[in-house]
Parts: structure tokens; sequence; C-alpha cells
């Protein structure tokens, strides 16, 4: 009964959030357009084993390097596998790689930057010259080194790019606490004799939320792009599940005899997953920011 | 020809919330050198109205009706280009906050300069600066100091750069809104006065614009209270005080805590100024008034006269303006 | 009456950042002397008022009364217990019988707490009650303050509510412990004119309800006058006067004093007031000139003054000044 009655209530309130996003002018409707555009891509890519005409890996399905046609929509690549199959089931390794690399870099930066800037003195100092020292790197250099150490696979795939990010959290966390750290209401919790951690939880973190979510976004975002980067330079996964950065690195020696379906298609579905979810993160931080500056 | 001519004026702020009326007809007019103190709360419109007078309501805010007339000209509908002619030269506005009303990356000299140089183009640097040197002088402020920073000076003085600013161009009207709200009680009086002098020297009229009524009784000729953009009462000083008229005006005058005064028995107003994306119906102030009758929940209340420029906004005082019951 | 607070010889330097020529070269330490030696004492059930210009040090004093800031130096005492060095969990029960509210009602309350949770937060906090019990104490104190019909405003957060409103509930927050002592740190100032004597009897309600003490921090000496038993002014960081209501006003001796309560407008029209000017500006905290603080601004300045800082000395009867003309 209870979960009935929660599921209502939350019901209850996504519904009339929707419709007051959308009221909210052009960023509230970037919301929901980038939330469309992810949501959609997610089923298809689940749904992708089931809807696809064909086995995605099976090669030699029709002719090789057949161009769009009736028969295959969008035609076949090199190995005579089918685009279009490969092109609605290819998302899952990305998804799966962003979304654990988005949840270890929210995982380990935000209660870093929390600790580290609420505690302050040499302990902060200490952090954030390693932070800044990561986060001077360019993105994929990194990304490129640790995934040479540690080889292919889906975690070390995420290992690899959560490490570029976790220093975007923990700046953003860090600044915002510490303003927030001096404001009145935080003076007013440790007159009232709060602990240090009812102060970070129920204080602070609930002030921050708003500006996290935003980098979770964007960093969602990066790391597809990241991902499909590194499986394009051979750093990916290697064994044999369809994946759009797979088929970008192998399509492309293709593009000079005219076969440009092969990886125009997967390129296309990377692109729009990256776009959906910046909208969200753009969107949201425009509807966010005013009131955080009121 | 009364210098200043305000006739049913009306200022909304369209919001994406709804729309605020800001200013609600409200009429009045001032002559040249007089003083007149504009009270009110937070939302009363006070701040608004005088923004309006220099056409400076920021976004989304917009004249909705009404007159502004100075010298007669009516600056309501004046091109931008043409309006900002008569800033600074015929009207000058005091901004609240002195901290943050200065350009710290110039110095004060700068900003004399660049002000006399905007408006009379003729006047050589070395001529604008040798009257910017005036000026700081007769503020009280040493002329050595023309080349220093904003930050270089205490919150006083920068609110008397301020006034400097407004009235170095020789205004017929200086507005100044909130001029002392961020200065102590001491600096506070400094100002004031300065503010004085300034006027008779240079025969100016003046607006003060304060949520402070004591400061406004102690100062000003003419006092108009405002409360949620309507104008609630209008009448001299000595009227506003003897024989107030309006129920705010009353209890407002009674909660002022008077350093005169021993055992003095402070009053409260219940409740608290309307929202003013809904404010009530009829009169806005019936919520909290203990004299509210069955009409004012209904109708907005006209202004009658009750005696010699006495004017108040209340169904006690009847149509005619006469006191029913 | 019993004295709940005493405070001697409080002082609360904070420390400036040097310029690197300045570090490089000069060995000084620069501080900004916030309080530099205040005593006094506070009775049981008086309300206190400590009221002087901003810079003064009055809010610094009060927040170090209730250890939000650790002073420099100095003792604090409370109901006779030294409090100065509490720590942890023995600071914590101190935090349930001292309480204080902030001059800023939009700034003192979590945008993101609920009222209720707002005030009922310190029950939780120090374990005292949970649940049933935790919501009906909210009510009651909802009803306290004031803000009625309580369920309604239970679930409201503060952007919904006035300033005067939010300051209601600040005050909930702090009595719903039931202090013994309260430090009230500008809590008008910020509210409109109208609404301000609702807050002032709301305090003044629950000084004979709950037996409380107040501390009250003010620039406002109208107010401090309707509100005040004893007043102390201060003058960059020191105490310069401290006298009961009657005697400060009816007979300030202080030349600041003097200054201070000419200067207060009179909301009387065209009132012909004898203000008592000040030459110059208050020095800054970080060079305090030698001899007696405010020599440099007094009109009836004398040799002596500039030699060495006078102390507190009893003028007349439970009203002492702090210079050399008296």
């Amino acid at each position: 009964m209870v979960r009935i009655e929660m599921k209502r209530s939350m019901l209850a309130r996504i519904v009339p959030g929707f419709t007051s996003l959308v009221k909210k002018g052009p960023s509230g409707q970037m919301v929901i357009i980038g939330m469309i555009i992810v949501l959609a891509l997610v089923i298809m890519t689940a749904m992708g084993p089931w809807i696809a005409p064909h086995d995605p890996s099976a090669s030699r399905v029709g002719g090789i390097r057949i161009p769009p046609n009736w028969q295959f929509p969008l035609g076949t690549n090199h190995l005579g596998q089918d685009v279009l199959s490969r092109t609605l089931c290819g998302g899952s390794i990305m998804l799966q790689v962003s979304a654990l690399s988005v949840l270890l870099c929210f995982a380990i930066g935000v209660p870093l930057g929390l600790f580290s800037s609420y505690v302050g003195g040499f302990v902060d100092s200490a952090f954030s010259l390693v932070i800044d020292a990561v986060y001077a790197f360019p993105g994929l250099v990194i990304a490129i080194a640790i995934a040479a150490m540690l080889g292919p696979g889906v975690v070390n795939m995420a290992l690899s790019i959560a490490v570029v990010y976790i220093p975007s959290y923990f700046r953003i966390v860090r600044s915002q606490v510490l303003s927030i750290k001096e404001l009145t209401y935080v003076e007013a919790a440790r007159s009232v004799g709060a602990k240090w951690y009812t102060i970070l939880s129920r204080y602070i973190l609930p002030n921050v939320v708003p500006s996290i979510v935003v980098v979770i976004t964007i960093n969602f975002a990066d790391a597809i792009l990241t991902a499909a980067g590194l499986t394009f330079i051979g750093l990916g996964v290697t064994y044999d599940i369809p994946d759009w950065g797979w088929d970008l690195t192998n399509g492309r020696t293709y593009i000079s005899s005219g076969a440009w379906w092969i990886i125009a298609f997967p390129g296309l579905m990377i692109i729009l997953l990256a776009l959906g979810f910046t909208l969200i993160g753009e969107g949201l931080s425009e509807l966010l920011n005013p009131k955080l500056q009121r | 020809m009364p210098l200043l001519e305000i006739d049913s004026l009306a200022v909304d702020y369209r919001t994406s919330r709804g729309t605020v009326h800001a200013v609600n007809d409200v009429s009045f007019f001032l002559e040249k050198g007089e003083t007149l103190g504009l009270a009110g709360e937070s939302g009363s419109g006070k701040s608004t109205l005088g923004l309006s007078i220099i056409r400076l309501v920021p976004y989304p805010g917009v004249i909705g009706g009404g007159q502004i007339k100075i010298d007669g000209r009516d600056i309501v509908a004046l091109p931008e280009h043409e309006m900002q002619t008569f800033r600074g030269t015929k009207v000058a506005y005091v901004f609240q906050d002195p901290m943050i009303s200065l350009n710290p990356v110039k110095k004060i000299g700068a900003h004399f300069v660049e002000l006399i140089r905007t408006h009379e183009p003729n006047v050589s640097k070395k001529e604008a600066f040798e009257r910017a040197k005036t000026v700081l002088k007769n503020l009280g402020i040493q002329p050595e100091r023309i080349n220093d920073y904003p930050h270089q000076f205490s919150g006083g003085m920068r609110q008397r750069i301020m006034i400097g600013l407004a009235i170095a161009l020789n205004p017929d009207l200086v507005i100044a809104d909130e001029p002392t709200t961020a200065l102590d009680v001491i600096v506070q009086a400094k100002i004031l006065d300065l503010l004085e002098s300034l006027r008779k020297a240079y025969q100016m009229a003046l607006i003060l614009i304060s949520h402070d009524l004591s400061i406004i009784l102690e100062r000003c000729d003419k006092i108009i209270v405002m409360y949620a953009g309507h104008m609630v009462e209008y009448a001299d000083g000595t009227e506003l005080h003897g024989r107030p008229a309006h129920p705010y005006t009353q209890k407002l005058l009674q909660s002022i805590p008077n350093i005169e005064l021993s055992d003095q028995k402070l009053t409260a107003i219940p409740g608290s100024p309307p929202d003013m994306l809904s404010p009530p119906n009829g009169c806005r102030f019936w919520p909290r008034c203990s004299c509210t009758m069955e009409i004012c929940r209904v109708k907005e209340p006209l202004l009658v006269s009750i005696g010699r420029n006495h004017l108040v906004k209340c169904f006690l005082y009847g149509e005619k303006g006469v006191q029913s019951e | 009456m019993s004295e709940i607070v005493r405070v001697e010889h409080l002082k609360k330097y904070f420390p400036v950042q040097k310029s690197v020529l300045e570090q490089l070269f000069t060995r000084k330490k620069k501080s900004v002397r916030a309080v530099d030696d205040v005593t006094f004492s506070i009775k049981k059930g008086e309300i206190f008022t400590l009221a002087g210009e901003s810079g003064c040090g009055k809010t610094t004093t009060g927040k170090l009364i209730v250890r939000l800031l650790k002073p420099t130096s100095g003792r604090i005492y409370f109901k006779g217990e030294d409090i100065t060095q509490l720590k942890h969990e023995e600071l914590r029960l101190l935090r349930r019988k001292m309480q204080i509210i902030f001059q800023d009602p939009y700034a003192s309350l979590n945008p993101r707490m609920t009222i209720g949770k707002a005030i009922g937060h310190p029950l939780e906090i120090h374990g005292l009650a949970r649940g049933e019990e935790k919501k009906g104490k909210v009510l009651e104190v909802l009803q306290k303050v004031g803000l009625t019909p309580p369920q309604q405003f239970m679930n409201l957060f503060p952007h919904q509510l006035s300033g005067g409103q939010r300051q209601r509930v600040a005050l909930g927050r702090s009595i719903i412990l039931e202090p013994e002592f309260m430090v009230a740190d500008e809590p008008v100032s910020m509210i409109d004119v109208s609404l301000r004597t609702t807050i002032i009897d709301l305090m003044l309600g629950f000084r004979k309800e709950l037996g409380l003490t107040y501390l009250f921090v003010t620039h406002d000496l109208a107010v401090a006058k309707y509100i005040s038993d004893r007043i102390a002014i201060m003058y960059l960081g020191r105490i310069i006067e401290i006298g009961s209501k009657e005697s400060l006003f009816k007979n300030p001796l202080h030349p600041y004093t003097k200054a201070l309560l000419s200067a207060i407008p009179v909301p009387e029209p065209k009132k012909k007031r004898e203000v008592i000017e000040l030459k110059g500006e208050v020095p800054s905290a970080i060079n305090i000139p030698p001899g007696c603080r405010f020599s440099s601004r007094c009109p009836f300045k004398k040799d002596e003054c500039a030699q060495t800082e006078p102390e507190l000395v009893e003028a007349e009867k439970d009203h002492f000044v702090a210079c050399y003309l008296s």
C-alpha cells in the first residue's frame, strides 16, 4: 500500500513538473527536448535486440557495403552486417560505460569536495592542489593513458573516464560549499547545536545539489564522447558486440570509396545522445541559476 | 507652472508570473525648491515612482498610463535620446546603495568629468576638472582626493560623491532614494544636512524616498504616504503629523519609537504587506485595518480632499471628504 | 537578581592579510581589533543592549558570547561557569540554553527546509522529541509566534514568506529549546517599520513567559530606548559608556554618546535639533590611535586624552563612562 501511495504521489509531482517546465520558456523546453531524445535513444538501445531486423553481429546477411535500400534501410558495412541493426543495438556499451563513469565520478567527487571544502585549511589546499593538477590535463589524454594501462572492458573504460571528470565535481561542489558555508543559515544551524555531518547533509548538500545536477548531465555528454573516442582509437571493448564507436573506427576507411552510411548513422546516434544530455544540462543550468542567484 | 506634475500615473511590472501594478493612479505636483517625502514600506511602490520620474524603471517595468510633466512637458513618451538630455541637467537621481553605484575602476574625478562633458561637450577636460574640484569642496571632501578610487572612501563619503554627481549639473529636481539607509546615524545626519544646504544653495526641489518616516517628517515640506502601490495620504508635514487621516498613517506614526518620549507604547499593525501579484480586492489595506467597512473589501476608494492640501484615499471620509460616523 | 552572563576582558582580533612586501619586510602582525577588552555582566531577566554604529564590535561580541566565534583572549561566564573553552558535547549542551537570532531574515533560514522542519530541527538535534510529539511542539511554537493557522505554515518554504514572517520563524526556532539566554542581533532592522513592533512585542512576551534574558544588539537607539533595561555604547571595539536606560538618555556623559543621541531623527515635523558635529571619520580598527580611541573626533579633546586609554569609571550610581572629562 505504501509503495502505491508513494508512486502515486511521485506521479502527482512529476506531471505538473513537466507542464511547468514547458511553461518556463526556452530553457524548460530545452530540458524537455533533451529528455525526450535521451529517453528515446535509451529505449531504442534497450529494445534493440528485439526490434532489429537482423542479428547485428551476423556477417554477410546481405552483400558487402551495399548502400541504403529497401532491404537494408541503412545499408550494410564492410563485413556485410546490417547497419540498421547495428545502429539500433550499438548504444549499449556506450550507455553502460557513461552511466558507470558518471556514477563513479559522483560517488567520489562529491563527498571529496564536500569534505575538503568544509574542513578547509591545509587539507583543503592539499586536495585542491592534486585535483587541479589532474584537471589541468586534457581529458582524452588521461583517459587514453589509463585505459591503455588497464586494458579493455566496460569497467576499465568507465574508470578511465571517471578519473577525468572527478575534478569537475570536486570544483563545483567546493566552490558552492565555500560560499554556502558562510551564509547565515549555516551559522544558525551551528548555533542550535547541529553536528558537522548534520550541517553538511541537511544544510549544505541540498543547496549544492542544483549545481551538481547540471554537472551530471554535462558529464554524461562528455563521457559519451570520450567513450566513443576511446573505442575509436582501439582502447574500448574489443569483443564482438555492436558498438557505435567501433563502427566509427572501422567505417572511416570506407568513406573515400563512398560508403558514407557505415559511419554516418552510428556517428549520428552518438551526436544525438550527447546533444540530448547537453540540452538537459544547459536548460537546467539556466533554470536553476537565476533562482540560486536571487 | 509647477516644476513637476504627475497625473494619474500607473507603472506596471510585466513578469512571467503576472502583472504587478506597482504604482496606481498617483497624482501630485511639486514647485521649484520644495521638498517632498515619499514614505512607504516594501512593496509600496515609492522607489518605482521615483524611478519613473526619471524614466529609469528597470525591465520588465513599463509606464502603463498617466503623465509626467517636467516644466509642462510630458516626458512619458519622450524618445530616449531626448530623455538623456533631461537626466542630470533637469532631473537627477541619487541611488540607494553607494557601495555599488560607483564604477570601481574609475577615479572619482573621471566620474565627474565624464558626466560634465557628456552634457556639455564644449567644456574642456581641464575646466571640467576644476568644476569637479569645486563640487568636492562643497561636499566637504578634500579636492586633492579627486584622483582617488571609490574603494578608498568610506560609505558616507561615497554617498556624498553620489550626491555630488547628482547636483554637478545643477538640476532643478533631485530624487534621493533611501540615501541614508546603508549609513550610520551620525553620517546620516550629515548627509541629510548636506542635501539640505545644497538644495538651498542651488534652489533645487527634492524628492526624498524613505521607509524611515522620522527623517521624512523632519526634512520634508510635503509628504505622500504610499501603500501597496497607492497614494493613501498626502499632506504637508505638520498636518500629517498632527491630524493623520488614513488608518495606515495613524498606525505607522504610532509604531515609530520616539527617542524624546519616555514610556512610549508602540502599536503594531497586524498582518503583512500584501503580495503585489495578487493584492486584495477593494482597498488594499483592508485586511490590516481596524476600521474596515463592507465597502472597503469591494471597491477601491478614491482620493478625497479633507482640508487645505490634505488628501486621503479612504472610505471613512466618504465621497465628499467628510468623516462619516 | 543574579548574574546570568558575564564577560571579562574579552578580545577578538581578526588577522589581516599582509601584502607580499609587508610579509617580507615587517614582522608586525596586523589585525582588525574588532572587540578590544570588553567587560560587562548581564542580570537574569533583563534586556541588556549593546549599541553603536557599524564596525564597533557589537555583533562580534554577541557571537562570542554564544560561542559562534572563539575569543582571542578573555573569559565568558554563563551562570557562573566558565564557558570560554568549552568544546564538543559540553558546548552542544550549552547551545540549548543560549540562542541567537540574526539580522537578515532572508539569509537565516535554509531555503530547502520547510518551516516545520526548520523549527523542529533543534528538537531533533538534541534528541528531545520526535514524530508526533515533535510535530505537536512545532505547532505550538508556530501558534506562539503568531503564524496561524499553524498547520498551513508547517509545509511552506522560506521564500513563500515575508521578511517579518521569516523573522518569526527564526524566533520560533530559537525558543523551541526553551533557552535561558538569547542574543538578538539587530532583529528588526531589516523588517518593515509597521511589522517591527510585532516582533519586539513577541520578544518581550517571551521574556515574561520563559524568563528569558536578552542581549540586544542594535544601531537604532530609538528602538534600544524602547526595549532595554540597561544599555552599553560601544565604539571601535570598546565599551565607552554603560548605564540604565533612564540615566543614559537623561544624562549622557560620553561625548560620543551625546553626539549619537543628538543625531537620531525624531518623528516630528521640521524639528530643529542641536546636532553635535563630529570631525572626521571612524578610524580603522587595524590602526587604532593611542590614547582614547575617540579623541581624534572629539570636540572636547584635552591633552591627556591622547596619552592613555581611559577606563570605565562609575560617574553616578550604576552609570559608568570611559572618559577623562567626567
